[in-house]
């Protein structure tokens, strides 16, 4: 292993519970520990447990930190509560993305972004680099916060056990702050990225209250058989719910039209970066392609970078992600094919390994958690 | 886990059990446990002609797809159409989860492959690097 990959403070931890490692994003990050299905189906029937410490937190301060978030971001935060978050994107001026992002309006002058892994770097100094001119100032606490992401319908009853917040309280994509653990003034977050429902805590980064925390967590889960899951399993659920990755159906390559994220993306509030370029896109009529959803309709498995053809074996497009959905038990993908394709109910051929198979165009999210009661 | 000393192995995960001019063939269980949850099996025809570290099929997991190597030549005899419906049988024991069968044409093929314990060490020195 290079010795630059970098590693949370759980580190020690997945590797006691036996997880298998990976290189994510430059992180040394555990893809599963018992078995990526199970794990899978752990979230959608009851909960598990993620590390999620790789992805980064942004923080702006300060009377100008608004007017910065709307001029970095696609999504309209004005219309933001203190105490609300919404899921939102950085775009390069041709309207395609740096990066997609979570925006958390801690008070009128005070928000938090969290972004990705991988991007962090890159992300973190785009931020800098066009926050320059706003009266506020901007901190990465990245490396401060490990991030837990409690994911499942079990996900409030075991966390309620270590908090004196009423969760119930806390609407999807609200956050709250409160004792976790007995840690004082914890971040606590209704969200996540499996198409469930969930809450994402951030407790100090320190290996001794990370592990605490870690296994104070799986220890109230137990009565629900709580599972560490591993990113094996964040992958296949958050497919199911059709929640974009970067590098796949979000990339500095692909714009927000053509990702079907326009719904975050609001061009009425004003200007902002990317915005001059996708009111073009859509003056111009549309984006050529769409990203649709694909069922496999024959027996096969499309996977990243397949071809999509068409009814004459033409490529007519590829596939950003495939994998077998372990919930649905069918063979899933998100990809990019032209726009008079991308109707649901439109019979296309996925190329696997040289052989056409057939698929058809459906409806996306291909899972959607059921309300709660 | 042990590898049976009955088998010989591959350096790409495969066993071979030959028994005269017959020979099973699977994944070894590294090779499974490395791709975890095993979700596909693409089986060669009955009839079909194999070549020794020529793909004849492959096993996919959620994760990835990985070929199948043929660990010796010869004509496809029997395949294990029980993986079709439950793949997963691979996971719960893939020294007993035979993928194919082949008629060898050279059984003294099955000299060169390696014993149990080299494999055990290639393994070893394998997930080393």
């Amino acid at each position: 292993m290079p010795e630059t990959l970098r590693k949370t403070a759980l580190n020690s931890i997945h590797r006691l519970l036996g997880a298998k490692m990976v290189e994510f994003g430059g992180w040394d990050m555990p893809v599963e520990y018992t078995g990526l299905i199970a794990e899978h189906l752990a979230v959608r029937t009851g909960v598990g447990l993620f590390d999620v410490s790789h992805m980064g937190d942004i923080q702006f301060r300060g009377p100008g930190s608004l007017e910065a978030v709307q001029h970095i971001s696609m999504n309209d935060a004005s219309r933001l509560q203190v105490g609300q978050a919404q899921y939102s994107a950085m775009l390069y001026p041709q309207g395609t993305f740096v990066d997609d992002l979570i925006v958390h309006r801690f008070s009128d002058n005070d928000y938090l972004l969290v972004i990705n892994a991988g991007t962090r770097e890159k992300d973190y100094n785009w931020v800098r680099q066009n926050a320059a001119r706003f009266d506020c100032h901007v901190s990465d606490y990245s490396d401060y916060y490990t991030q837990l992401a409690i994911q499942g319908p079990k996900a409030e009853a075991t966390l309620q056990k270590l908090t004196n917040v009423d969760l119930s309280a806390i609407k999807f994509y609200w956050f709250a702050w409160g004792t976790v653990c007995g840690l004082p003034n914890t971040l606590i977050a209704r969200t996540g990225y499996t198409g469930e429902d969930g809450f994402e805590i951030y407790v100090p980064s320190d290996a001794l209250t990370s592990e605490r925390v870690w296994n104070e967590v799986l220890e109230s889960g137990r009565e629900f058989d709580i599972r560490p899951c591993g990113l094996g399993a964040r992958n296949t659920l958050r497919l199911e719910a059709a929640l974009s990755l970067y590098g796949h159906e979000i990339s500095e390559t692909i714009n927000v039209f053509e990702a079907g994220l326009d719904r975050f993306c609001k061009l009425e509030k004003g200007t902002f970066i990317g915005s001059e370029a996708l009111k073009q896109v859509q003056a111009a009529g549309g984006p050529e392609r769409k990203l649709v959803g694909l069922e496999v309709v024959e027996r096969g498995i499309a996977r990243e970078g397949y071809r999509v053809l068409d009814e004459q074996g033409q490529t007519m497009g590829h596939v950003a992600s495939g994998s077998p959905a372990p919930f649905l038990k069918k063979n899933i993908a998100l990809a990019f094919v032209p726009r008079a394709c991308a109707e649901p109910g439109t019979e296309v051929a996925v190329e696997i390994r040289n052989n056409p198979v057939k698929a058809k165009v459906v409806p996306l999210p291909f899972y959607r958690k059921p309300k709660r009661a | 886990m042990a590898y049976p000393t009955k088998y010989r192995y591959t350096r790409e995960h495969e066993w071979i059990d030959a028994n005269g001019n017959t020979a099973s063939i699977g994944i070894t269980e590294h090779a499974q446990d490395s791709l975890g949850d095993i979700v596909f099996v693409e089986l060669p025809r009955v009839g079909e002609k194999v070549e020794r570290g020529k793909v004849f099929g492959s096993v996919e997991s959620v994760k990835a797809v990985s070929d199948l190597y043929a660990p010796a030549s010869g004509t496809v005899s029997a395949v294990n159409e029980d993986l079709t419906s439950a793949p997963e049988k691979i996971n719960a024991d893939a020294h007993a989860a035979w993928i194919m069968k082949i008629e060898l044409s050279d059984p003294g093929e099955i000299e060169s492959l390696l014993t149990a314990d080299a494999y055990e060490n290639y393994v070893k020195e394998e997930s080393e690097h």
